[in-house]
């Protein structure tokens, strides 16, 4: 488009805004955090020099690395559910009528609308000893006793289950609705069964979902600490959790640091995949 | 095979709706312990209503989503505007920038922030989580009036243009009517946002202005407490309502 001189200040004013406050809040933060990561703990003034690579080191103490693994387990658990429950539900909502599936798309999206932390309130509700889920088994007759089903490994997946999975089936839709029917039927001229076509069209195509599904759920899964305070006790910790114990109470930052520094680094690699599973796709689907 | 799927389809969405039924259903619970059923009653509304700290939470939270939903929507709008029309050097790191800020672990914004308003001796406060709630709502507002530009009909500009419109009245005349709904969609998202924000709170709120989703978390660390259903309840429906609303504002954009 041509630019006149006169709206030049206002372009100039413009960029000066937005690229200060992504340099200010954004950049410089994070590069404080890299900063910190390297730096010595100091009880007074948080971080001091000599530089060292301490609290990387830190990071592989059985203790810390045990919290580390169980919280991976259970993230990828996490995902792992919420593909198996979206991958099909994508499927299928991307073949109903149009018109329920404005509907049914905005009856996902409330969720994302509520309050998370009152949805993980209300999954305590269901989950207690004298909760519901307890009460119906028992009437029901399947279990004799109450359960311990609150604050269990199996509360935390559920809750961030819970939470997540609209995360995961929105992009996987976004792949569904792309899904021409007519490749489909191409394969099926090709002489490919349903598996066939399952494994050498369907999934190819649809990974760059998969990928930025896992992307959206793996990450927030390893970092939304208030899931396994409610639902969780203490020893079904998440990353996020001790992040915020060595930020907020131990006052160990350059632990703190380093940890959400590995949770950055997963994201970066995840993003690359996922870059990388849409170019392979650009260059054989056209 | 259709039967299945649609059935299949039915159960998840009931087990995603459970909850928020539960929640509701108990939030007109008379029982005290909160588990068993004791007849309808309001007494929990009751005695939200009573209670002080958690009304000042509320407005404390009402008022700082309002705030930054609305420079995050200024902001955004600016960025998207500058994305759609400009070319400058950099424009790559600065789409690649708010890409990561959307992607990134909220927790990670949140350390970084904690660390530089620690550095800055800003006191936290309703200035840190303004900064903070704007940073994590900007992305949302750029892709949402991105999403709108995109479909815009560049002639419609440049006919302004020959019609003699200076670049200030054709921006008031044409963009920001075409950019409207995209700009209250925005806005509501960043409001919703700013209201369920509780991992960045957690980390730049100070005692001097406390937030609601806090104040919940409070609660509910240990056991049950039945006032929280239904805040819970009015918060789903005050939801509900933002959506609902940005919905119809979208599709109405689109006949």
């Amino acid at each position: 488009m041509m630019l006149s001189i006169k709206q030049q200040p206002f372009r100039a004013a413009v960029l000066v805004l937005v690229w200060g406050w992504l340099l200010f809040l954004v950049l410089a933060p994070n590069m404080l955090v890299v900063g910190a990561s390297v730096m010595t703990r100091d009880p007074s003034i948080f971080i001091s020099l000599p530089l060292n690579l301490d609290a990387y080191r830190q990071l592989f103490n059985p203790l810390y690395l045990e919290v580390f693994l169980h919280s991976l387990y259970m993230a990828a658990t996490t995902t792992l559910v919420c593909l198996l429950i979206g991958y099909p539900f994508a499927w299928a909502l991307s073949r109903v009528e149009k018109r329920r599936q404005i509907l049914l798309i905005f009856l996902l999206i409330v969720p994302f609308w509520t309050n998370s932390l009152v949805r993980t309130y209300a999954l305590k509700l269901i989950l207690a000893t004298n909760g519901l889920l307890n009460s119906a088994l028992m009437s029901l007759g399947v279990i004799e006793e109450p359960v311990q089903l609150l604050y269990t490994e199996g509360a935390v997946i559920v809750g961030l289950v819970y939470l997540l999975l609209p995360f995961m089936i929105l992009p996987l839709y976004s792949v569904f609705e792309d899904l021409r029917q007519d490749v489909l039927l191409a394969s099926h001229d090709l002489g490919a069964g349903r598996f066939a076509t399952f494994k050498n069209v369907i999934v190819p195509l649809t990974l760059p979902g998969v990928l930025a599904g896992v992307m959206l759920v793996l990450l927030p899964a390893m970092g939304l600490f208030f899931v396994p305070d409610i639902l969780g006790g203490s020893r079904n910790l998440l990353v996020g959790n001790v992040i915020k114990n060595q930020f907020l109470d131990a006052r160990n930052w350059p632990f703190g640091a380093a940890a959400s520094i590995v949770l950055t680094l997963t994201m970066a690699l995840l993003m690359f995949a996922h870059r990388l599973s849409k170019r392979r796709l650009g260059e054989e689907g056209t | 095979m259709r039967g299945l799927s649609r059935s299949y389809l039915a159960l998840v969405y009931l087990l995603l709706y459970v909850p928020i039924v539960v929640l509701v259903v108990f939030s007109f619970n008379d029982s005290r312990t909160g588990y068993n059923w004791g007849g309808l009653s309001l007494r929990w509304y009751e005695s939200l209503f009573n209670n002080h700290a958690m009304m000042l939470a509320m407005w404390n939270s009402l008022w700082l989503a309002l705030t930054a939903a609305t420079v995050s929507t200024l902001i955004g709008a600016l960025t998207a505007l500058a994305l759609h029309r400009y070319r400058f050097r950099g424009k790559k790191v600065l789409k690649g920038m708010l890409f990561v800020v959307m992607m990134s672990p909220e927790i990670v914004l949140a350390i970084s922030l904690l660390g530089l308003f620690l550095l800055l001796g800003l006191q936290l406060g309703y200035v840190s989580l303004l900064l903070a709630h704007v940073t994590f709502c900007l992305p949302f507002v750029v892709i949402t009036v991105m999403a709108r530009l995109a479909g815009f009909d560049e002639r419609l500009p440049e006919a302004a243009r020959d019609l003699g419109a200076s670049d200030f009245t054709m921006t008031r005349t044409v963009l920001i009517p075409v950019i409207m709904p995209a700009l209250m969609a925005g806005w509501l998202l960043g409001f919703t946002l700013s209201m369920d924000d509780v991992v960045v709170s957690t980390f730049v709120s100070g005692p001097s202005y406390e937030i609601l989703p806090l104040r919940i978390y409070s609660m509910v660390r240990v056991g049950l407490k039945p006032e929280v259903n239904a805040l819970g309840t009015l918060l789903l429906v005050f939801s509900l309502v933002m959506l609902m609303l940005s919905q119809w504002i979208l599709s109405r954009s689109k006949q």
